[in-house]
């Protein structure tokens, strides 16, 4: 393969549609820095989004294939589909959505493709002069940032949602590619799926965020998180122990959870792990309450109150009724 | 049942040291990593049932045996260790060449089992890429399996869904966290694993060499910088609780994060 090849152009999955729409807006912007166009897949046994929706994002072209072994979009034909496209047009870059499927379907393709792939980058770059695209990614618990290149093309990277910011561009149209493919058949049978119950809104986006950990005892107490988060018109989040061993929320805070920059974060009987602790590195100031002093969370805080938080949370409710 | 778990000697993270803004990575901490150890009591709740045989393979340094053994006495049967001849700096698709070897220099497999990510590198590219590798079906994000005759029956997290799967075996599967709690060897069991083999691979044994795993390895590493985030860390103590929690209301004030 080699950087000498004829890879030109940035190509980007993911089926998550906001994700997409994040991932074609940074891709344009880096696609305008090399003079290069920007391509999007769409999979599935039938699909509804328009492809000129996504052109409002800035792609110019839009490769579809619809085929019944993409329902439910098994890894091996998702992967098996995105390798043919990139034979076929030969992208220099691919970038693709960090959501679990993405995360599983990625390096898939990057073994078929025999290149390289970085998982869940915080930043893209490009040096234009090599050529280059420069990766960072947060590696070590959240304690160290590394920054990457790959030396073959194309170059594969997953990037978590949210990371850019989707941009419309008014007065583009794509051009459509429809794809037919011959998928092999899947061994992998889909026999159930079960709905998660979500929370209205995504606790990425609010500004204030209270989360509990295994310091509260049972369900019930996180309606006191509850309250809390009303007087502040914050979100109640949790830790990885609450949501995935208890079951009490879907979605947990921290490495390999949710990763949220709220203004404000309040930790409610979280000890601080470092897994957890790098869901938060972004967040503008950690208000912690544990009853143990020496709880790790208090040198990851910025103001902190050592005691018991079936005393502290219903004072501090009290307190901020009175100033709100 | 014959079934191979992936195992990483990673840094422990936790007593990783940060100095002048650059990781310490020369004689840091390593343990296996917490979920591979998942895998691990996954394949042993496996053999119970259905009986087999257990492999445990790590691509990593030699003294990844430390961690081996701890594997062994776990209730793993037989451990290998390919060693590691760039000290960490390959890439997975470099690690995944060598682990795939390695198995199929074995004596076939049904089960391969992975952790869902490493707590080091948290990739979560290994156990895709290893199925890919080897032609099989990848099963990831695991929390649940049942065999049934030649199938696995297996739930999946995903973000917005569980998903129950069927798949017939040999194939790959990546575990999470909370598919069980791992146990912890007593001393009788730890005695027991130190007559279990460990065999130690050269890459050359597998039919590699250094310069052919740096030509796959295609990601660079250009820097590594310690992320750090300074924290005031103004602590409240030995305070009556509405005292605590007026001093902490006027420093959020101050800090205009109140939303007032
Ligand atoms: C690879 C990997 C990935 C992980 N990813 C994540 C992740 O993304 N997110 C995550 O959260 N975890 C993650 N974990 C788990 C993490 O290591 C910790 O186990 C977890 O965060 C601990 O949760 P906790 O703080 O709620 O519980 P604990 O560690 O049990 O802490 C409970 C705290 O509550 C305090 N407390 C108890 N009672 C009271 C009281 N009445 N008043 C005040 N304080 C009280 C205690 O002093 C203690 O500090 C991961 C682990 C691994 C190995």
């Amino acid at each position: 393969m080699g950087l000498e090849g004829n890879y030109k152009g940035i190509m980007v999955y993911s089926e998550d549609i906001d994700t997409l729409f994040e991932l074609i807006s940074k891709s344009r912007e880096l696609a305008n820095q090399i003079q290069t166009d920007v391509s999007a897949i769409l999979l599935g046994d039938r699909i509804e989004i328009i492809p000129n929706e996504l052109a409002a994002y800035g792609v110019d072209k839009v490769y579809m294939v619809e085929n019944p072994q993409l329902k439910g979009l098994i890894a091996e034909a998702c992967a098996e589909s995105i390798s043919i496209i990139i034979n076929r047009v030969k992208p220099e870059a691919l970038f693709i959505g960090a959501t679990k499927r993405g995360k599983e379907l990625a390096p898939k393709i990057a073994e078929k493709l025999k290149t390289g792939c970085v998982s869940e980058c915080v930043s893209l770059d490009i040096d234009k002069a090599k050529r280059d695209f420069i990766m960072k990614r947060i590696i070590f618990g959240g304690k160290v940032v590394s920054t990457h290149t790959i030396v073959k093309r194309p170059i594969i990277a997953t990037i978590p949602p949210r990371i850019f910011e989707k941009k419309r561009i008014e007065g583009r149209a794509a051009q459509v590619i429809k794809i037919d493919l011959e998928i092999p058949s899947s061994k992998f049978e889909i026999l159930e799926v079960k709905n998660k119950v979500v929370s209205g809104k995504k606790i990425e986006e609010a500004s204030i965020v209270i989360c509990g950990g295994r310091g509260l005892k049972q369900k019930e107490d996180f309606k006191l998180l509850d309250e809390l988060a009303n007087v502040l018109k914050g979100q109640v989040g949790c830790t990885r122990p609450i949501a995935a061993d208890r079951g009490w929320f879907t979605e947990w805070i921290g490495l390999s959870g949710k990763k949220i920059k709220p203004n404000l974060y309040i930790t409610v009987g979280i000890s601080g792990a470092i897994q957890h602790v790098a869901g938060v590195r972004g967040a503008k100031v950690i208000v912690s309450i544990n009853k143990d002093p020496e709880a790790p969370i208090f040198s990851e805080s910025d103001y902190g109150i050592v005691g018991d938080l079936y005393k502290v949370i219903p004072a501090l409710i009290e307190h901020l009724k009175k100033i709100k | 049942m014959k079934i191979v778990v992936c195992a990483k000697y990673a840094l422990d993270v936790a007593e990783l040291k940060i100095s002048s803004g650059k990781p310490v990575l020369e004689g840091a901490r390593r343990k296996v990593s917490d979920i591979d150890k998942n895998a691990v009591e996954a394949a042993i709740s496996i053999k119970e049932k259905y009986g087999g045989i257990i492999k445990v393979l790590c691509f990593g340094p030699i003294s990844a045996k430390e961690g081996l053994k701890e594997l062994l006495a776990m209730g793993a049967d037989e451990a290998y260790l390919i060693e590691d001849p760039s000290e960490g700096m390959l890439d997975t698709a470099a690690t995944v060449e060598a682990l795939a070897l390695a198995i199929q220099k074995m004596d076939g497999f049904d089960l391969i089992l992975c952790g869902e990510a490493t707590i080091d590198g948290y990739t979560s590219q290994v156990g895709p890429r290893l199925a890919e590798r080897l032609k099989v079906p990848q099963i990831t994000y695991v929390r649940s399996i049942k065999i049934d005759g030649n199938n696995v029956i297996a739930e999946r997290d995903l973000e917005d869904v569980y998903q129950t799967v069927k798949v017939p075996m040999p194939l790959l599967i990546t575990v999470t966290r909370e598919i069980n709690t791992p146990r912890i060897p007593n001393l009788m069991a730890i005695l027991k694993a130190s007559k279990k083999p460990i065999t130690i691979w050269k890459i050359e044994d597998l039919g590699l060499s250094k310069d052919k795993l740096e030509q796959i390895s295609s990601l660079h590493t250009l820097s590594l910088e310690g992320f750090t985030v300074e924290r005031k860390r103004i602590i409240i103590k030995d305070k009556p609780v509405d005292e605590a929690v007026q001093e902490l209301i006027s420093y959020l004030l101050k800090e205009k994060v109140l939303g007032v």
